[in-house]
């Protein structure tokens, strides 16, 4: 057999299914006598409802019921909930206005939700839609947080003043003013980190249904986190208990964030399948995703770095402002707050940090995690600063980071705010990245584009993210409603075949692979006889879902408690049977030996003894069977890190922007499969390539309209933008988990915007410029040129 | 999308009986605009009238000095034709540069300058090279074709039968594309020809035009130093979200210098 255990470069198995077209996405799924929803979504970002008549819809043919936001409040359908609330500097909880599934009163921004048709047909429901009259008293509408901040501002909720949701801060202001006062150099920036539309291949769906004989709901539904989807619907939504409410997530293609978040639609199909006693189904078009799937990043943001005359960080002040759009989203307020402000250390030892961070309503669709999820936010102005430090100071931006960075021997390292690194290897990291890039020949490159009047430049990042959400009683203490665990239940059956019943969710990673190979290596068997179950409530233990690159550190965890459970109850029956001592027994490659003997048993042998007891087997003292369950939380987060280094070319007549290299080294601990890691690393940084290049999600700010609500506007990179992306790992392994692995699903995106950007002011160095915003799209780096000779001539 | 009926006539006659029924009749030709504006509820169009089946509206060929291509032709087999990579190789290329693969596939020369969307390819080439548009009607010339945004001069019920384009000395196309769209920011097309140099842009005005200062240059020199200190005013250029008016009357200089480098480089 050959290897396929951990380590190995399994082809994954969930790909012949996906690539022969026989996925089961929910658009798959059809119920008998299904129904069709179609929502009304608001045209306006904001506004008053005066009225809404439903009648002529509801008289439509085809037409079986319409709904509004009254219709839900009569029924005590509940508004859709946080699972994770801040806390401000003055020690207040955050303002936590309702968010009811159907606009009651107001809408907050343009496809906040109104009505939903029911029809017995999509195009029935679309042509009622239409019939529904909503009288609207429009409203001013804000979405730029600096203007959503001012005084005088249209104001989104009455109790929330200013727009302002939470005055968050972290660090030590104290230290870190006295820090900036004694420094010999203080270096300012203030930089936009742009909103992103995600985009996930496949649109959200839900597929709900009712059986009025037992009671029952099941929800099909494009989550990330289909057990969390099932308390916060039906527990705090719909008042529907656990046992009585299966949510089964299927294929996804593709979540990114967007889909680990709870989403009003979602609600409102299961209720009305319950009131209607028929399945009733809704895929969300493209053109309404981009109007309402949780949006990603939008800060703004002032940062001051403070260095010695050494160029050594003596402190870092940081102020936010972070745009959560018209309401609270599942995970929104913690993105810009808990997973930002923590992570402003980075890789280096600066010792004094201070974040603040206003969290701000605004009449756009709600912010919540995209694929890094404020750790992105937080390394690109860190890497952003550094560059601009190093521009300052003169010194070389290679030397100046090495002479930062954390010493691998000083590690494990507590940083002025919050976290404990555990392990890494920064200096590492870095000199490899400077090899595979070929940093050092980059001036001959730079000649060869010059000779084709080509302008060239090099930007690197040394990152470092936490990730593996998360310890639950951290994550509780900063705000979370509730565990961050994850589960595992593995089944052994009577010939030795497994199945492996996970909390976690794949939604593209391969877990289905990767998890069978780590259960493999461990019981001596091949991937293909081990089968991994998940995205069902009524077949996996409760877990937590996947986000956060959580799935390998966290979910990957309890599986391997949960297998070494199997491997102890193993021995236990194997010493049964040999007549042996229990201490006696090994267990490896598939084998239980007594030590030091020839007697053995094979892994299938026991499980098959473990169903069909032979006389040897004490049932007195130990139950047949072997299946074993564990949940595992984590120590502490996990913290991979890494250097990316981005090449780009400009034509300097056009501005027209070119990735000609990337290249990456990075530490993200055991690597299970260097397939899918170089696999999750490509699409990660091809994701953050997007954002620095093309992608930018913009609003009328008189109007509040979504100016960029198709492909048409919204530019996303394909793949004749993208050079070939050279992959490294170079790992320490994670000492607090007992495979040793970090996580690799972010570390793209987090890590690549800012390679980009430093590299395209590399290329414009020789004008001067200092500052582009992302996207660098073709007229802004004209632009910044002109500006530059603008300068230089007057 | 709302309900409409559809037709699909068997002979040019038929359809245009059919087209002249009303204002709610549109011709469908390769769809790639028309079908995602109705999608969108943009378009509610009561029929639709398809212009496949209709024998003789596809096709390249040679006629003496000129080719003429249908208006089914799609972009892909404009981009691929010998005869036009012989004579027109910037007619080619500019085919081949549309929209993705399956626009080129579906999408029509016919369909694209009839649509007259203010950023397509075709429109640049079509006025560029002084073509002429046969129609339904009778000829049209290239210069009194494109009359605003999304209009043309065709009348109600008229259609692109085919568009005659004279083989230049030499032309060339030169494009910077909106990276969402991959629709011309600004596109220019430079030919020389034997009735003169003409110079069409596309992507920056209302419609695509002629730029009078470059063609006045190049008359007298068809070549790069003509251009020398050229600049184009914004004034009345597009500005939207990817490009504002002073960033494309830059691009249009910048485009129509690598349309006559690209035009010089062939010849």
């Amino acid at each position: 057999m050959a290897h396929d255990g951990i380590g190995a470069a399994v082809r994954r198995k969930e790909d012949r299914r996906f690539l022969t077209g026989r996925g089961q996405y929910i658009h798959d799924v059809r119920r008998p006598g299904e129904l069709h929803a179609v929502f009304l979504r608001s045209p306006h970002a904001h506004a008053a409802i005066q009225r809404i008549d439903t009648e002529a819809a509801a008289a439509a043919p085809g037409v079986v019921a319409v709904y509004t936001g009254q219709d839900l409040a009569a029924a005590k359908v509940g508004g859709v909930p946080c699972a994770w609330g801040i806390v401000g500097k003055d020690g207040k909880p955050m303002k936590e206005p309702p968010h009811p599934p159907l606009a009651l009163g107001k809408v907050r921004y343009v496809g906040d939700t109104v009505a939903v048709v029911i029809a017995e047909t999509v195009s029935a429901a679309r042509d009622a839609a239409e019939l529904i009259e909503v009288d609207y008293r429009i409203l001013p509408s804000v979405v730029g947080v600096t203007e959503a901040l001012r005084p005088g501002a249209p104001q989104l909720y009455d109790d929330v003043p200013s727009n302002l949701c939470c005055d968050w801060a972290l660090g030590d202001k104290a230290a870190t003013e006295a820090a900036f006062a004694k420094a010999d150099h203080i270096v300012k920036l203030d930089l936009v980190n742009n909103r992103l539309v995600p985009n996930a291949m496949e649109t959200r769906a839900a597929l709900a249904e009712y059986d009025p004989g037992s009671e029952d709901y099941t929800l099909y539904t494009a989550s990330q986190l289909p057990h969390v989807a099932r308390v916060l619907i039906g527990a705090l939504m719909l008042g529907i208990p656990e046992h009585k409410f299966r949510v089964v997530a299927p294929d996804l293609g593709g979540g990114f964030g967007s889909k680990q978040v709870v989403y009003a639609e979602e609600a409102v199909v299961t209720w009305a399948a319950g009131k209607l006693c028929r399945p009733v189904r809704w895929i969300c078009e493209r053109g309404e995703a981009f109007m309402s799937d949780a949006q990603g990043r939008d800060h703004v943001s002032h940062a001051e770095l403070a260095l010695d005359r050494n160029g050594k960080f003596l402190g870092l002040k940081v102020a936010t402002l972070a745009n959560i759009g018209g309401y609270i989203s599942t995970f929104g307020p913690n993105i810009p707050t808990n997973l930002y402000g923590p992570l402003l250390a980075g890789p280096y030892t600066t010792p004094a940090i201070y974040c603040e961070v206003k969290v701000i309503f605004t009449n756009t669709v709600p912010t919540d995690a995209y694929r890094g999820a404020g750790r992105p936010e937080a390394t690109y102005l860190l890497e952003r600063i550094v560059d601009a430090a190093a521009r300052q100071t003169g010194i070389d931006r290679v030397e100046l980071r090495r002479r930062n960075l954390i010493a691998a021997a000083a590690y494990p390292y507590q940083t002025p705010v919050l976290l404990n690194y555990d392990i890494g290897n920064h200096q590492q990291t870095l000199e490899r990245g400077l090899a595979l890039s070929k940093w050092s020949e980059f001036a001959a490159r730079r000649k060869e584009s010059e000779a084709r009047g080509k302008l060239r430049g090099i930007g690197m990042v040394t990152y470092l993210e936490a990730c593996g959400l998360a310890p639950s009683r951290l994550a509780q203490q900063l705000g979370a409603r509730g565990g961050l665990f994850e589960s595992a239940n593995i089944r052994v059956h009577p010939t030795g075949k497994v199945n492996v019943f996970t909390g976690a969710h794949s939604h593209g990673q391969g877990h289905e692979t990767v998890f069978a190979q780590l259960v493999g290596d461990m019981l001596g068997l091949s991937v293909d006889q081990i089968e991994i179950v998940h995205g069902d409530t009524a077949k996996s233990p409760f877990g937590l879902g996947t986000y956060g690159s959580r799935s390998a550190a966290v979910g990957g965890a309890a599986i391997f408690k949960a297998t070494g459970k199997v491997i102890a109850k193993g021995k236990k029956i194997a010493a049964a049977l040999l007549e042996a001592a229990e201490v006696d027994v090994d267990f490896d490659a598939g084998r239980f030996t007594v030590t030091g003997t020839d007697r053995s048993k094979t892994f299938g042998e026991i499980a098959f003894a473990a169903y069909n007891p032979p006389d040897a087997y004490p049932l007195e003292t130990l139950e047949p069977g072997l299946e074993e369950t564990a949940f595992y939380d984590p120590l502490n987060f996990t913290f991979p890190g890494g250097c990316h280094v981005a090449e780009v070319e400009i034509d300097p007549e056009t501005g027209a922007l070119d990735l000609v290299g990337y290249a990456c080294v990075d530490d993200i601990g055991t690597v299970l499969n260097p397939m899918i890691v170089e696999g999750q690393i490509h699409g990660g940084v091809v994701q953050g390539i997007g954002q620095a290049m093309f992608e930018n999600c913009l609003y009328d700010s008189e109007s509040g309209q979504l100016l960029t609500g198709s492909f048409m506007d919204y530019a996303m990179p394909r793949a004749t933008d993208i050079p070939i992306i050279l992959t490294e790992t170079a790992s320490t392994a994670c000492v607090h988990n007992p495979i040793g692995v970090k996580g690799c699903g972010e570390c793209g995106t987090i890590a690549s915007p800012a390679a980009v950007i430093n590299a395209v002011l590399d290329a414009l160095s020789p004008y001067g410029v200092t500052h582009i915003e992302m996207p660098a799209t073709p007229q802004r780096i004209w632009e910044a040129i002109m500006a530059a000779e603008g300068k230089r001539s007057a | 999308m709302h309900a409409f009926t559809y037709s699909r006539p068997a002979d040019l006659k038929a359809c245009l009986a059919q087209l002249a029924a009303g204002d709610g009749v549109r011709p469908l030709a390769g769809g790639q605009t028309l079908i995602p504006t109705m999608r969108q509820g943009l378009a509610q169009p009561e029929q639709l009238v398809d212009l496949k089946a209709i024998p003789g509206l596809a096709g390249i060929k040679a006629e003496g000095d000129r080719i003429e291509v249908g208006a089914l032709t799609p972009h892909a087999a404009v981009a691929g034709s010998n005869l036009i990579q012989a004579k027109i190789p910037a007619l080619a290329a500019l085919a081949g540069g549309i929209g993705d693969a399956q626009v080129r596939h579906r999408g029509t020369l016919g369909g694209s300058i009839a649509n007259a969307d203010p950023a397509a390819d075709h429109p640049a080439a079509v006025l560029g090279l002084g073509a002429t548009i046969r129609t339904s009607s009778g000829e049209v010339p290239a210069d009194s074709f494109f009359t605003e945004m999304f209009e043309t001069a065709l009348q109600p019920g008229e259609i692109v039968l085919s568009v005659s384009f004279p083989v230049p000395r030499r032309a060339g196309y030169a494009s910077l594309r909106s990276p969402g769209s991959r629709f011309a920011l600004v596109g220019v097309f430079a030919a020389e020809t034997a009735s003169g140099v003409r110079v069409a842009v596309t992507g920056a005005g209302r419609c695509a035009f002629r730029l009078g200062e470059a063609e006045k240059r190049l008359a007298t020199a068809f070549a790069l130093p003509a251009l020398d200190g050229m600049t184009v005013p914004a004034a009345g250029l597009n500005s939207d979200l990817h490009a504002h008016a002073t960033y494309r009357a830059h691009l249009v200089a910048v485009m129509v210098r690598r349309a006559v480098a690209m035009a010089c480089l062939t010849s």
